[in-house]
């Protein structure tokens, strides 16, 4: 830009800048207001019962409404349980597609492919509760959860009565599925960002296809897959509807992923329309605020994790 | 140009005069079918008024109308003594339906069984596993009960329904009332079962899985089709729920004058036991002369004339010496 013939333009040029710089700033500034406001609100309505509770909220596994006795303990564990699950089974799928759809899949099934993947992301998520229910559910009831037992019956996992479906398992699949169109898009583009020269300099020292893969993409993009887990996970940790609908709402902390479960999120949206008296709704606001806490920690837990096993590779460029 | 606006701003004030009366209620879901048809036909007879109806459940029709942010609250459980106690004035039970709560069950062949409170009782608490347990046995001779797990299925949200379900099993099971006692929502033994989501949730489980029990209100178990148990009440006998087994079950309830009454396990030789009316929820005071003036008139129609509109939706209609009480009652309504 030469700054002589410019001139003339240059006062208007600069108001449009910086208009544009605080327009941008405070659509930004929105997000960490919303933020700021839910987490006040919360914080707000959770008032009683943190005063009634204190810390015995987070380790009490009593949900009592009659007795107005409430601990989290139950819904936080089915919380990050079928989280688990949901990874265990999404994380292999998402970015085995992923690898698949930029390295190996030719060029005309790409596009098809991706199409079907954000389609499955379009499902909303009662559909697929309802799917569950009616279909998903009894096929794990017979045949899948017998057959587990069987084979894998030895560990209290898969131990007890395989018979009622509705189960932590059944909810960790259904998350599952839910996460699967985001961990494989996000890791699609960070595959997609890892430069030609890494796979062309490990073909040049007589790489095979899959070292090519694992050396020169996987390991490049260790980072950004992470980044992509996570952001799945996040979604996983707050998942309601189709987990409400197969998880069986089942207050307890057990082994067996066979038995009914609840999470944080499937209690608030099953409790909150006939909570009354003033601890009820309260306990329940309490539950989104431990919500929020657990999606954050998981987050921080996640960049340390990161920090310390990745070690200094380097970050894929966007 | 200035006329034309004159003449549409005195239009506007007309109409403005003209306008219907907007009443505003919420609450109950189990109430929603029967509030919607009555607004529908009373609407023919006074069509200066208009009904804006949000079913949210009875407790977020307790709490706006604690709020005083609507006209009348619906509820399916009466308001406690404490919340009562935080209302800005004094606050109205006016039963308005009554419905009965089926026990419905999936066994192959879809016997008609029996049952009674200890059995319930003994299925939620897990004390009863299978289905050919010799307590269902004894009161279901002939019947070839199958070894099959028994799986209880409840509400996994607050209701009225489980409200009604555990109010019962609490006034005919001491081990009951002492662990889990009633409530909208309580505290299921752990390990028994499983939760679903709303009526048709209940209803969807028990359909699907072989062995399952559940409670749904009749309308539910009858639309779908689904078999239920002719439960034993308090005189002995085992009767079937239906809309005259309940209206039999209202007339013999001890109904108190502030008309929060349980009306479970009544006296009556032909009332079924597990049923529960449903309140409207009004203060004696009205804010708005208006709004109140519209609203008696309203609830005077709904507890009489209402009744065989309702009837047609499986409510159980309110027996005439019911009617006559509430009437009075809202007599005493001010505005």
């Amino acid at each position: 830009m030469n700054p002589a013939n410019r001139q003339p333009d240059r006062a208007k040029s600069q108001h449009g800048d910086s208009a544009f710089k605080w327009l941008t700033l405070a659509m930004a500034l929105v997000i960490f207001v919303l933020i700021g406001l839910i987490g006040f609100e919360l914080l707000r309505g959770a008032q009683v019962s943190m005063h009634k509770f204190g810390w015995r909220f987070l380790v009490s596994s009593d949900w009592d409404p009659v007795n107005d006795v409430y601990g989290a303990l139950p819904a936080i564990f089915g919380t990050v349980v079928s989280s688990l699950i949901a990874l265990i089974i999404a994380v292999p799928i998402s970015v085995a597609t992923a690898v698949y759809l930029t390295e190996l899949a030719p060029q005309w099934l790409r596009q098809p492919l991706i199409m079907f993947i954000e389609l499955l992301a379009a499902v909303p998520s009662v559909i697929l509760g309802l799917w569950g229910i009616f279909v998903m559910v009894p096929f794990l009831r017979d045949p899948v959860f017998p057959f587990l037992q069987k084979y894998l019956g030895f560990l209290p996992l898969f131990k007890g009565p395989t018979y009622i479906g509705s189960s932590m398992l059944a909810g960790g699949i259904i998350v599952a599925i839910m996460i699967i169109p985001i961990i494989t898009s996000v890791s699609r583009e960070i595959l997609r960002s890892v430069p030609g020269l890494q796979r062309e300099a490990a073909y040049a020292l007589g790489a095979t296809r899959w070292e090519v893969t694992r050396i020169a993409v996987l390991s490049y993009a260790k980072k950004g897959l992470f980044g992509a887990v996570i952001l799945g996970l996040g979604r996983a940790l707050g998942e309601t509807m189709a987990v409400t609908m197969v998880i069986g709402n089942s207050s307890q902390i057990v082994a067996s992923l066979f038995a009914p479960a609840n999470t944080l999120a499937s209690v608030i949206a099953s409790e909150f329309n006939e909570a009354t008296g003033p601890i009820y709704p309260s306990a329940l606001f309490e539950l989104g605020l431990v919500l929020l806490g657990v999606t954050v920690l998981v987050n921080i837990l996640a960049q340390l994790l990161l920090k310390t096993f990745a070690g200094p590779s380097v970050k894929p460029q966007h | 140009m200035k006329k034309i606006i004159v003449s549409l701003l005195a239009c506007a004030t007309v109409f403005g005069a003209q306008a219907q009366t907007l009443i505003n209620g919420a609450g109950s879901t189990f109430d929603y079918p029967a509030l919607t048809k009555w607004f529908e036909a009373y609407g023919k007879t006074d069509d200066n008024v208009r009904f804006n109806y949000a079913s949210i459940g009875s407790g977020g029709g307790q709490k706006q109308l604690l709020n005083q942010t609507v006209d009348f609250g619906a509820s399916d459980a009466p308001m406690k003594d404490s919340d009562m106690a935080t209302a800005p004035g004094k606050i109205l039970h006016l039963p308005i339906v009554a419905g009965g709560v089926a026990i419905i069950y999936n066994l192959p062949g879809n016997p008609k069984l029996k049952m009674d409170g200890e059995i319930i009782a003994g299925i939620y608490l897990g004390s009863i596993t299978k289905w050919n347990d010799p307590k269902i046995a004894a009161l279901n001779p002939g019947i070839d009960l199958p070894n099959l797990p028994v799986i209880p299925v409840h509400r996994s949200e607050g209701s009225g329904t489980t409200f009604i379900f555990t109010d019962y099993l609490s006034s005919v099971n001491p081990a009951w009332a002492d662990t889990v006692s009633k409530g909208t929502s309580v505290k299921w033994p752990a390990g028994i079962g499983l939760g679903a989501k709303g009526s048709e949730g209940v209803a969807g489980q028990v359909k699907q899985i072989p062995g399952a029990v559940g409670y749904a209100e009749l309308a539910y178990a009858d639309q779908n089709k689904m078999p239920y148990a002719d439960v034993k009440n308090a005189a002995g006998q085992f009767i079937s729920p239906s809309p005259d087994s309940v209206s039999a079950a209202l007339a013999t309830a001890h109904i108190p004058d502030d008309f929060r009454f349980s009306m479970v396990n009544p006296p009556g030789e032909k009332a079924y036991p597990i049923a529960g009316a449903s309140w409207v929820l009004v203060y004696q005071q009205q804010k708005n002369a208006e709004h109140g003036k519209k609203l008696v008139a309203f609830l005077k129609w709904a507890i009489t004339d209402g009744q065989k509109i309702s009837s047609q939706l499986d409510y159980a209609p309110l027996p005439e010496n019911v009617q006559q009480r509430e009437l009075k009652l809202i007599d005493t309504i001010k505005y």
